[in-house]
């Protein structure tokens, strides 16, 4: 392997393996996308994570980095001269970036996992507010944290701006099932354009998979068994 | 304009000697205020609407939360004293990956270890003892987690040693004997004075857990 060589060990639908991807498009660095095998592990996934055995892995001239917020601030460091900076100029702002990103991963997203997993009208209406209730927090948070940017960094997309974005196919999808709205004009009008925007952006584009494509793959994985 | 530093914090808490190791590390002044977690002030609430956890640090009247959080920030604000983070990316990595996987591995086996009793405390400690296992290959030969340097994995564990006589009490088992690097690790640490004077006295930790358990608990 060239001394140099980029691999990320992932699966297309992982929002967490998204991070690592966007990060090496927005800071132009190629990588060879090594994809696992739904409901196995390979070995180079075992060897590379031993200790949580989980994907996002990068490889970076044989040199693995593990957990995918902490891989996005690796990227940001060693290419720091080929785009950006992901992380905010001051040391506070970036404690702040890092505090939502803490927060999206042990609340906003379990939250959001159990509208698809809820069973029966009592449980999906406790969990939507919860998600709800969070979506109102980061509508906030765009707002102090943007300062009027087009994103939570700022001018360009950031460390917050991906750990939050990565999983925007996974709302859509949610949305769709569930039949209920999640971020919109009226109840998140600055987070409603700030997605139109990480979405189309051409670092996010390639990874973000197709709505209906995870509906379907959604479909598979939560099949809950006939009685 | 003159620093205002204050810190919203819990004396037994792990997590709040995180902060006050790395402030001492940076000779920062800072004003302490204890927390009565049973009755939490309302200045903890404003200030940490989230999560009402502690340990806050305010500085200049805005807060950091995250103990983790709030030492990288500590690093950062001020860098030229006892560098906490190394500089190559790829260690920065690996001490943020260490941290991480301290915070996520040692919540629920230290609560249950704490709370619990019979089956489920037996399996918390299973828990922690794994977790003592992986670190303990970690840090192998190494002075520090750091390397050489007593640096974040160092910081972000060794408030957890002022617990180990507490653990090994109620949950029956010796850290001492089965982890002698870690424990060799931790006197290490002991040497150094922000460590000396954070760690509260394990005797008075275990004191206050026992107390808890007989009187909230009623486990005896």
């Amino acid at each position: 392997m060239a001394s140099d060589e980029v691999k990320v060990i992932g699966a297309w639908a992982s929002p967490f393996v998204m991070r690592p991807r966007i990060a090496l498009n927005l800071k132009s660095v190629p990588y060879e996308f090594v994809q696992e095998t739904f409901g196995a592990k390979s070995e180079l996934l075992l060897k590379s994570n031993p200790v949580h055995k989980k994907i996002p892995v990068l490889i970076h001239a044989d040199k693995p980095v593990c957990e995918s917020n902490i891989i996005v601030e690796y990227v940001d460091e060693t290419w720091s001269a080929s785009g950006p900076s992901m992380l905010p100029s001051t040391p506070y702002d970036r404690a702040i970036a890092r505090f939502w990103a803490a927060y999206i991963d042990e609340k906003w997203f379990p939250s959001l996992k159990s509208i698809l997993k809820a069973e029966g009208e009592e449980e999906k209406k406790a969990v939507l507010a919860q998600v709800e209730e969070g979506n109102a927090l980061l509508e906030k948070a765009f707002i102090d944290c943007s300062k009027g940017k087009p994103f939570f960094n700022g001018e360009h997309i950031g460390y917050l701006d991906i750990a939050f974005g990565c999983f925007l196919a996974w709302l859509r999808v949610t949305e769709l099932a569930g039949g209920h709205k999640l971020i919109d004009e009226v109840k998140t009008p600055s987070l409603s354009k700030w997605a139109e925007r990480f979405c189309n952006d051409p670092a996010v584009k390639p990874v973000m998979p197709e709505t209906a494509t995870l509906a379907e793959f959604a479909k598979k994985i939560f099949a809950k068994p006939t009685a | 304009m003159a620093e205002e530093v204050i810190l919203l914090d819990y004396w037994a808490s792990m997590f709040g000697m995180r902060t006050r190791i790395a402030l001492e590390e940076k000779g920062v002044k800072y004003e302490y205020r204890e927390e009565d977690l049973s009755n939490k002030s309302s200045l903890l609430l404003e200030m940490n609407p989230i999560h009402k956890k502690i340990p806050v640090l305010i500085h200049n009247g805005k807060p950091i939360c995250e103990s983790i959080i709030q030492v990288q920030y500590i690093d950062e604000v001020w860098p030229h004293t006892n560098p906490i983070l190394p500089a190559d990316p790829f260690q920065r990595a690996q001490a943020r990956f260490w941290s991480d996987y301290i915070d996520k591995k040692t919540g629920g086996p230290c609560k249950a270890l704490q709370r619990e009793t019979g089956e489920k405390q037996e399996a918390a400690k299973m828990e922690f003892i794994e977790v003592l296992k992986t670190l303990d290959s970690e840090l192998g030969d190494k002075s520090f987690f750091g390397g050489n340097e007593f640096r974040l994995v160092d910081i972000a564990f060794i408030g957890f040693y002022s617990w180990f006589r507490t653990y090994e009490v109620v949950g029956n088992f010796s850290i001492v004997a089965e982890f002698p690097k870690l424990i060799a690790w931790a006197e290490r640490c002991l040497k150094r004075e922000s460590v000396a004077k954070v760690l509260p006295d394990s005797d008075k930790v275990l004191k206050s857990v026992s107390d808890y358990r007989k009187k909230i608990l009623g486990i005896n």
